[in-house]
């Protein structure tokens, strides 16, 4: 067995309403940050898994997602990197 | 007719809903630890506001998985009464026993006032006490209450009479906004498809002492009352 570290990026599906997001959009432009179009508020998550190669840790990992994770109904998720520890 | 009402780690409105039914009710109520595999022989479950397992995740995401849920899940698969409040309906919507999600309010704040509704629909179990298009008060405490689903999922809703309450103008506030968190389509309370799962965010178990305000929640249980004991 390997340790991989897999980050996952969980974020609000497109097209919903994202009022965090649209509050963060709107801090940046009162700080001068004009060139915002917009902000998305998601979940960043690292999880150190053991698995005999990098494919099995990445399919763990969709399956968790799946699972518990991300909320299918409302958000979208995606495998951000795999590393070995 | 014995009510259960089941305690996750951080619910707050189990003691409302346990009083509700002994002392406004008059009818027996048992509390289910989360962690237990018997239902106790109740005829209604009862999944309780509050905040369980610190809403780490999402609302509702963990507990989902207590023990309790599976025999739960067995229960609404009877067709027996689940009545899903607040972050019961979190947990419900999580479990799957209802369509949907419920997100952020959309103003970003947690929001605690009583809210107008519109009884959409007085033919469920949990709503024969009510008139057609009744107004009522009932209070809301939450943070994340926006009712969100996909189109399809909407329709359905409509189409079916699922939607249950919607947040609606009182007579004398028309003009000023009254959907207190950006549901969806104004929704505050749905059943599901087989009618004997409803999931609202409003509080009826803290609403049904005249003492204490107006009593709009204590319909909702009497009509499951007249409905489980016929």
């Amino acid at each position: 067995m390997i340790r991989y570290r897999v980050a996952v990026h969980v974020v609000p599906r497109r097209g919903l309403l994202d009022p965090q997001g649209k509050a963060v959009a709107d801090a940046l432009h009162t700080l001068g940050f004009g060139g915002v179009a917009a902000v998305h508020v998601g979940r960043h998550l690292v999880l150190e898994i053991d698995s005999a190669d990098e494919a099995g840790a990445r399919e763990l990992t969709t399956r968790m997602c799946e699972k518990l994770l991300a909320n299918p109904v409302t958000e979208d998720f995606e495998i951000a990197s795999v590393s070995r520890v | 007719m014995k009510f259960g009402i089941v305690t996750f780690p951080g619910s707050n409105g189990d003691y409302d809903a346990y009083r509700g039914v002994i002392e406004a009710l008059g009818e027996q109520a048992v509390y289910l630890w989360h962690k237990d595999h018997d239902l106790q022989s109740v005829d209604v479950v009862i999944l309780p506001g509050g905040f369980s397992y610190g809403d780490y995740l999402r609302a509702g995401a963990i507990a989902r998985f207590s023990p309790i849920m599976t025999e739960v899940r067995a229960h609404a698969e009877r067709g027996a009464p689940v009545l899903a409040i607040c972050n019961g309906f979190q947990v419900a919507c999580e479990a799957g026993l209802l369509p949907g999600a419920l997100l952020r309010n959309n103003s970003l704040k947690f929001v605690c006032a009583p809210v107008s509704l519109r009884v959409e629909n007085s033919a469920t179990m949990f709503t024969s006490g009510y008139d057609a298009k009744e107004i009522v008060t009932l209070p809301i405490a939450h943070g994340d209450g926006r009712y969100s689903a996909d189109e399809d999922t909407l329709h359905r809703l409509e189409k079916e009479g699922q939607v249950v309450f919607r947040y609606a103008p009182d007579s004398l506030q028309a003009q000023e906004a009254y959907n207190p968190n950006g549901s969806m389509h104004d929704i505050a309370g749905i059943v599901s498809a087989r009618g004997n799962v409803l999931g609202m965010m409003p509080h009826p178990e803290r609403a049904v002492d005249p003492l204490l305000g107006p009593a709009d929640g204590l319909p909702l249980f009497e009509s499951i009352l007249h409905r489980v004991a016929a």
